[in-house]
């Protein structure tokens, strides 16, 4: 039987505030609404900026894209603070497991020693991509404009500190503080590792928010993540019997799977807004694609050899693919 | 690769490292200067960011566990709180305009440091101080979006919430605090990490919070209560990171002390000006009150700031240039600012109210020096107005000074009777001040704060005058969100519905 309890009605005077009210309609405002929607200063702003008198404090006009609102930029996850931390939390947990689990029964050591060394030599070097990628986002949450565009760079930057940090933590553990050195000393010095780290300096002078945001979250990350902890450390190397990297890495997997839907939604937004945000786009990715591509190769090889050049063909044709369904032709 | 069968047990500084500071390198294809360009024309100078000491050693994966956990306790409160009319337990409905003032005026705040905190996370040249402030900078947004959903389901029963977004950039005293705000923002790095970093968050912010938390706490508003409480581990590493940052610029050179010391005069004169909000909350908004403004000040400026400043005096620092003034308007900032925010409250989106016979009695209590002497005389003198019918309003334009843009209601430091104003001028043109703490900021960079964006004169020039237009612009529903607490809908509203709730009339 259902009981219904008693309480004093009290009824509410409105629904939301104004500001909701004038975007959403004369009804109750979600959290994610009430956290992301014209809460950073707009109007009457007081100086501009001794470090770029150029500038606004918030300027819509340092980038090259244009939109009439920006906050129209929604992100399909909904993430505000309380929710982005609650899923990070969880994932967490099962990170933290995961590590657990392989440190319990020893399996780092099971692994082939050629097969450890391998892992430590193309993951070791993207502890310093994943601080490159946190630099960027966090200069985009920085300088982009609109809460709905800005916060979850900011939640994407301590998400690449923390891969950074779970890379190392996978450094500790496969090999030791010396694993963390040589895989500095490669990201320094090695052939291999020198276009991929000219491409993360570059992307660090790029003050345009949007493309850096197209450098670096669609360009760079559309393929790194899929060739490293898809093709190499899910594939490859769980076939070779060094599941263990991949149970370590599942963060990272997950968490691309997730964010590309949030990077996808933005693509979308901007390029609907106008031919020219489409042209510009459409510009854009294709220049840094092409250097990402570039880039990959060296490093998919350390892992896959000769196959390399193949695995990055395919996964350009998959990041075309994944990019033309957002409405930009490339 | 020589792989051994026992691991180094690495100590928690070294693993810290391994995990944090190891990340960055001496980039070689692009200049560091290009990748950094804001690190070095405020002339601080920096030899070597290795000698940063990470206030806290704090990793992701730990940020995320505790910061979750806490997340779930302020949510699952608020939620309880809403449900069950929980803002039917405070101690009064006039408690509420402390909270309208917060949310138009200092949650706008919060999220300007966060976006000031992002640029700081990604301009300072050190791994280690970067990834302190991009901490912050989350934290900020965090403190952001709890005080605007604690303060939510007040806006659906209350008036003056409702158009804090339109109050932020419109309404005259937001232009305080978010001046404020907005000139640390516009300033370099190293000048924002002592804004915001030292001044605020380590000198002021116990002024600001512990008041106001407690304020909440008396007058059982749990919503509030929750997420101050929530607030405070973050504000710890907060402050933490504000001293480190100043030990660390005063270590660095000896030429960095003269900048950081004027630094430290100005940011301590616009915080103490923000701060006189604070003290009109704790004195007169309050209907239960927790302590006065002057022992607030004996504890946390006084002692608290003190204790600070003779700490610093080893790297040759001296205490602010302002402290002396502000130690004598401490017995009279509260009375001047309600006596300005009564006679100006048609245009404020909040009540104030005259203060009642027992709330005198305090008052002289705890100011026996000041409040019978020059402020229950004026009170008293507004009584009567409004006893004959015609309530004492001033609908003339506030004087406000170019710096800290509130209204010139102070008065000279060494004569409670005179009104205090400066003035200077600066290419033919004519500037106002309230003060000369205020007018020294002024003189030291006059082109940045001719552009002060005045909202005064905006009406005037914007709207030609019309009340009534400047009302519909800022959002204020005349009638309604302004005037009197006495005789609001507020008032008639909290009374009805607490009748509703504690008796069976």
């Amino acid at each position: 039987m259902q009981i219904d309890l008693r309480t004093v009605a009290i009824e509410p005077q409105r629904n939301a505030f104004d500001h909701l009210v004038r975007r959403f309609g004369d009804k109750p405002a979600s959290r994610y609404q009430e956290g992301s929607y014209d809460i950073q200063a707009a109007e009457n702003l007081h100086y501009r900026p001794t470090w770029d008198p150029d500038q606004a404090l918030y300027d819509e006009r340092i980038t090259r894209i244009v939109m009439k609102d920006w906050y129209a930029l929604k992100d399909p996850r909904q993430f505000y603070y309380s929710t982005y931390t609650l899923t990070r939390a969880r994932q967490q947990d099962t990170t933290e497991a995961n590590f657990a689990f392989v440190e319990s029964r020893g399996l780092a050591a099971m692994m082939v020693p050629d097969l450890a060394a391998t892992a430590l030599k193309v993951l070791m070097p993207l502890r310093h991509a994943a601080w490159g990628a946190n630099q960027n986002n966090t200069f985009i949450c920085g300088y982009g404009y609109a809460t709905v565009f800005t916060q979850p760079c900011m939640y994407h930057a301590m998400d690449n500190l923390g891969i950074a940090q779970y890379l190392s933590r996978l450094g500790l553990l496969l090999g030791d503080t010396e694993a963390l050195e040589e895989g500095k000393r490669a990201w320094l010095n090695d052939a291999a590792w020198q276009p991929l780290r000219r491409y993360v300096e570059d992307c660090m002078v790029v003050r345009d928010p949007f493309e850096l945001f197209v450098a670096q979250n669609v360009a760079l990350d559309g393929l790194l993540y899929p060739l490293v902890y898809g093709r190499v450390v899910d594939d490859d190397f769980s076939v070779k019997g060094g599941s263990a990297v991949a149970m370590l890495t599942q963060f990272m997997t997950d968490w691309f799977d997730e964010t590309r839907k949030w990077v996808d939604a933005v693509l979308k937004v901007v390029a609907a807004e106008s031919d020219d945000n489409r042209t510009q786009l459409r510009q854009w990715i294709a220049d840094w694609n092409c250097r990402a591509a570039a880039a990959m190769v060296p490093v998919i090889e350390i892992a896959l050899g000769v196959e390399a050049d193949e695995a990055v063909a395919e996964q350009v044709e998959a990041f075309k693919a994944r990019i033309r369904k957002t409405g930009i032709d490339l | 690769m020589d792989m051994k069968a026992t691991k180094k047990k690495l100590g928690m500084k070294e693993r810290y490292r391994a995990l944090t500071r190891d990340l960055g390198w001496e980039p070689s294809y692009q200049d560091k200067d290009a990748i950094f360009p804001y690190a070095s024309y405020e002339g601080i100078k920096v030899h070597d960011w290795d000698k940063w000491e990470d206030p806290f050693r704090l990793t992701m994966d730990a940020y995320w566990k505790y910061q979750a956990e806490k997340e779930r306790k302020f949510y699952a409160i608020i939620d309880a709180h809403a449900q069950n009319n929980g803002h039917l337990n405070i101690t009064d409905a006039r408690y509420l305009s402390a909270l309208k003032i917060f949310l138009q005026a200092i949650s706008p705040g919060e999220y300007a440091a966060h976006k000031g905190f992002a640029r700081a996370g990604r301009e300072f040249p050190g791994v280690g101080t970067q990834v302190a402030c991009q901490m912050q900078a989350i934290d900020e947004l965090r403190h952001a979006q709890t005080q605007i959903h604690a303060m939510s389901n007040y806006n659906r029963y209350y008036d003056g919430f409702h158009a804090f977004a339109d109050a932020r950039d419109r309404i005259w005293y937001t232009s305080v605090a978010r001046s404020f705000f907005d000139d640390a923002m516009s300033a370099g790095p190293f000048e924002f990490m002592i804004a915001i970093g030292f001044s605020f968050e380590y000198v002021l912010t116990n002024l600001l919070f512990v008041p106001f938390m407690s304020g909440a706490a008396y007058n059982g508003d749990m919503a509030t209560v929750t997420f101050g409480f929530s607030a405070q581990s973050d504000e710890a590493r907060h402050m933490t990171l504000g001293l480190e940052c100043i030990k660390f610029m005063l270590e660095q050179d000896p030429d960095n002390l003269p900048i950081v010391q004027a630094w430290i005069d100005k940011w301590f004169w616009r915080g103490f000006r923000v701060l006189g909000l604070v003290s009109t909350m704790m004195d007169y908004m309050l209907p239960k009150r927790v302590m006065s403004w002057r022992e607030a000040w004996d504890i946390y400026g006084v002692e608290n700031g003190g204790a600070l400043f003779k700490d610093l005096a080893r790297y040759g620092i001296r205490p602010p240039k302002g402290w002396d003034d502000a130690e004598k308007a401490i017995d009279h900032m509260s009375h001047q600012f309600m006596l300005g925010l009564y006679q100006w409250s048609f245009g404020t989106s909040f009540h104030s109210w005259i203060p009642s016979d027992e709330d005198m009695d305090w008052l002289s209590a705890k100011y026996p020096d000041t409040f019978d002497k020059y402020y229950r005389p004026r009170w008293a003198h507004i009584r009567k107005l409004k006893a004959a019918g015609t309530p004492f309003k001033n609908y003339g334009l506030a004087r406000l000074c170019q710096c800290c843009q509130l209204p010139s209601v102070f008065t000279e430091p060494d004569d409670p009777t005179l009104t205090c104003h400066r003035e200077t001028v600066y290419k033919g043109e004519k500037y106002q001040f309230c003060s000369d703490g205020c007018m020294d900021i002024f003189n030291n960079e006059p082109e940045k704060y001719i552009q002060s964006w005045l909202p005064m004169p905006a009406l005037f020039s914007e709207l030609g005058g019309d009340v009534g237009a400047w009302m519909n612009w800022v959002s204020l529903r005349d009638g309604v969100d302004n005037g009197d607490y006495d005789g609001s809908t507020d008032q008639q509203h909290f009374n009805e519905w607490r009748g509703l709730a504690t008796s069976n009339l």
